[in-house]
C-alpha cells in the first residue's frame, strides 16, 4: 500500500488532486481511498487531503501519519503546520515554490522537489492553482502513475474548459520534472 | 458497473435507483452532498421526482410522513442535531407503520460545536422503533440502501430503516463501488403498494389516538415486527446475492472468529481499521477477531450469542456513551451473557466496554492495537481512550 498525504489551504484544490489522484490509480486497475480531512471548513484554512492506494481493498480509515509521499499545494503552511512530520525516511516531497518560503533540508534517504506549481498554474489556468501542476510533478517523479492516466482522470472530473487548461498543467509539471 | 465515487454520490445513485418519488432533506454538514446529488439528478430530469426544499429537518421528516402515507416512496438524509430535532417524527413514522428511509451521517452532537464523526446522533435515536443498519464501506452503502426499501415496504414489517453511515470518512471519501444497473434493481424491489394509504376517494387516518385501552398493543406489534426482521434480513440478503451476485448486509459479519481469543465488538466504518489491524497481528500469530455489528436495530441477540459464546476475552468499542452509564452495544452484549445459563459457558469471559472516536478524533491501528493489548490487563466498564491528559484537569 502506497499512502500520499497532500497538504492545502481549503480552497487550493487539495481535495480535487486527491480525487483526480485517485481516480486515475482507478483507472489503472488498482484500489484507492482518498479522502480529506478539515478543520471547520472555511476558505483559507490549512487542511489535509489523503489517498491510499493498493492492489488489493482499502479498508484501513485512520488518517496518514507516515506518508509514502507528500504533496505540499501551499508551502507557508511547512513549518507552523509540520507538513513534513512523518514523512517515511525514503519519502518523497513535491512542495509549491513560493518566493521568501525556505524549504527545509530533506534527511538522508529522503527528496524535495520544488516545483513553481502557481508560476505554472498561472499560465494554463489562470489561476494560481498548482494542484494539478503537482500532480503531474508526482507523475515524472514517483512513477506511481502514467501520465496518460492523469489526463484522463482530469477529463473525467473536470468538464470543459477547466478540463482542458488542467490537462495542460499536467502536462507542464511533467514536463518540468523530466526536463530536470 | 464499476465506479470511482464519494460516498454521498453512492448513495445518492442507490437511492435513484430505488426510483424515489419524494425526497425532502434539509441540508447539514456532513449530510450535504446527498441532497445536493439528488436536487441535481432531479433538476437534470435524471430522476422523476419531487425535491423538496424544507425550512428544517422536522419538516423534511414530517414530508416523507406524509408522502410515503399516500403511497409514494420518499427518502430523507440528516445528521446529528438534524436528526435529533427530526426524532419527534421518526418515533411517529414508526408508529404509523410507514416505510420511509433516512440517512443518518453520523456526526457529533452539541455542544461543544462539534461537525466531526461520532455516531452518538443515530444511537440515541435506537429507541425509535426505527430498524438500524451501519455500513462499513461504499458498497455497503449502495446495497443496504437498496435492501433498506425491500425491508422496510415488506407487508410484514412496514417500518423506516434508518442507515447509519459515518460522517466524512464515508460521506467525504471516494472509493470503488459497483453501482447495479436499473434492470437488476427492478427485479429486487417492486414497487411500493401500500395496503393503507390516505386517499382523498377513501379517507383514513393514520396516527390517531390511542388510549390505554389500545396503545400498549401497538407497542407489542412492533416489538414482535422487530423478531420478524431478524428472521426477514437472512431471507433478504439471499434474495440480494441471487439477484446482484454478491453477499451484502446483514444481521453481523464475523471476521476471523474461528479461532479467535480476543475479539473486538463494533459498527460501521472503523471496522475497516479494526480488520487491516488484525491482519497485521495475524502475521504475529496473535489470534485476533472481529464481531461486526451490522443490524443494530432489531438487535441480533442469537447471532451475537453465537459468535462470542465461546470467547474468552470480549472488547466493545464503540463511537458512542450513554453518558452516565455504559457503551449502549456495551450494555446490551454485557446483559446478553449475563442473562444466559452461565454454566452453558465453556470458559470465563472478560468483557470490556471502550469509548472511541467522540468527535472526530481519529482512531488508528495503535488504538485498536491497544484495545486488544488492555482486554488481557483488567475488567473495565467504559474506558475513554486517546485521551489527552493535558486536557483533563
Amino acid at each position: 500500500m502506497k499512502e500520499i498525504r497532500i497538504h492545502a489551504r481549503a480552497g487550493q484544490g487539495a481535495i480535487t488532486a486527491a480525487v483526480i489522484l485517485g481516480e486515475a490509480y482507478f483507472l489503472e486497475g488498482k484500489f484507492t481511498y482518498a479522502f480529506p480531512h478539515f478543520g471547520a471548513a472555511r476558505m483559507g484554512a490549512p487542511m489535509n487531503a489523503y489517498v491510499r492506494c493498493d492492489t488489493k481493498p482499502v479498508i484501513l480509515r485512520s488518517q496518514i501519519y507516515e506518508p509514502d509521499y507528500l504533496i505540499i499545494v501551499d508551502s507557508t503552511l511547512i513549518k507552523d503546520f509540520y507538513c513534513l512530520r512523518g514523512l517515511k525516511e525514503d519519502g518523497i516531497a513535491i512542495i509549491s515554490e513560493k518566493e521568501g518560503i525556505e524549504i527545509p533540508k530533506p534527511k538522508k534517504r529522503q527528496k524535495f522537489y520544488v516545483v513553481p506549481a502557481n508560476r505554472i498554474a498561472l499560465e494554463t489556468i489562470a489561476r494560481p492553482l498548482g494542484n494539478t501542476v503537482l500532480l503531474g510533478a508526482f507523475s515524472a517523479v514517483t512513477e506511481e502513475i502514467r501520465l496518460e492516466s492523469l489526463i484522463e482522470a482530469v477529463k473525467k472530473r473536470l468538464s470543459g474548459k477547466a478540463a482542458e487548461q488542467n490537462v495542460r498543467a499536467v502536462e507542464k509539471g511533467y514536463e518540468f520534472i523530466k526536463r530536470g | 458497473m464499476r465506479k470511482f465515487l464519494q460516498g454521498s454520490e453512492a448513495v445518492a445513485e442507490a437511492v435513484k435507483l430505488c426510483k424515489v418519488g419524494v425526497i425532502a432533506a434539509y441540508p447539514i454538514t456532513p449530510q450535504t452532498p446527498i441532497p445536493e446529488t439528488l436536487a441535481k439528478m432531479v433538476a437534470d430530469g435524471k430522476l422523476k421526482a419531487e425535491f423538496i426544499n424544507v425550512e428544517s429537518e422536522h419538516s423534511a421528516a414530517s414530508f416523507v410522513l406524509g408522502a410515503t402515507a399516500t403511497g409514494v416512496r420518499s427518502y430523507t438524509a440528516t445528521s446529528s442535531q438534524g436528526l435529533l430535532y427530526m426524532g419527534e417524527v421518526i418515533f411517529n413514522i414508526a408508529g404509523m407503520r410507514l416505510p420511509v428511509i433516512l440517512t443518518c451521517t453520523n456526526r457529533a452532537v452539541s455542544a461543544p460545536i462539534n461537525i466531526w464523526n461520532d455516531q452518538s446522533d443515530s444511537m440515541a435515536l435506537r429507541d425509535s422503533g426505527s430498524i438500524q443498519f451501519y455500513c462499513e464501506n461504499h458498497q455497503e452503502l449502495v446495497d443496504l440502501h437498496i435492501q433498506a426499501y425491500r425491508i422496510a415496504e415488506d407487508k410484514n414489517i412496514m417500518l423506516p430503516v434508518m442507515v447509519s453511515m459515518d460522517g466524512y470518512i464515508l460521506t467525504h471519501g471516494f472509493e470503488v463501488v459497483d453501482v447495479p444497473s436499473q434492470e437488476d434493481v427492478d427485479k429486487f424491489l417492486p414497487p411500493l403498494n401500500l395496503k393503507h394509504k390516505l386517499d382523498v376517494e377513501n379517507p383514513l387516518t393514520l396516527g390517531f389516538l390511542a388510549d390505554p385501552e389500545y396503545y400498549m398493543e401497538t407497542r407489542y406489534a412492533i416489538q414482535k415486527t422487530h423478531e420478524g426482521v431478524l428472521k426477514f434480513i437472512p431471507q433478504v440478503v439471499r434474495e440480494f446475492e441471487g439477484v446482484f451476485g454478491r453477499r451484502s448486509g446483514g444481521l453481523v459479519e464475523c471476521y476471523r472468529l474461528e479461532d479467535a481469543e480476543k475479539v473486538i465488538v463494533a459498527c460501521g466504518s472503523v471496522c475497516g481499521t479494526i480488520k487491516e489491524t488484525i491482519e497485521e497481528a495475524r502475521r504475529k500469530k496473535k489470534k485476533y477477531g472481529l464481531l461486526r455489528i451490522i443490524t443494530y436495530r432489531p438487535f441480533p441477540l442469537q447471532e451475537i450469542y453465537k459468535a462470542l459464546k465461546d470467547k474468552p476475552q470480549i472488547a466493545i468499542l464503540e463511537k458512542a456513551v450513554s453518558l452516565g452509564a455504559y457503551g449502549p452495544l456495551y450494555t446490551e452484549i454485557k446483559m446478553l451473557f449475563s442473562q444466559k445459563d452461565n454454566k452453558k459457558l465453556k470458559r470465563e469471559k472478560r468483557i470490556c466496554g471502550f469509548i472511541a472516536g467522540l468527535g472526530g478524533r481519529d482512531i488508528t491501528k495503535d488504538t485498536i492495537s491497544y484495545i486488544f493489548k488492555r482486554l488481557s490487563q483488567k475488567q473495565v466498564d467504559c474506558e475513554f481512550v486517546d485521551l489527552k491528559p493535558e486536557y483533563i484537569e
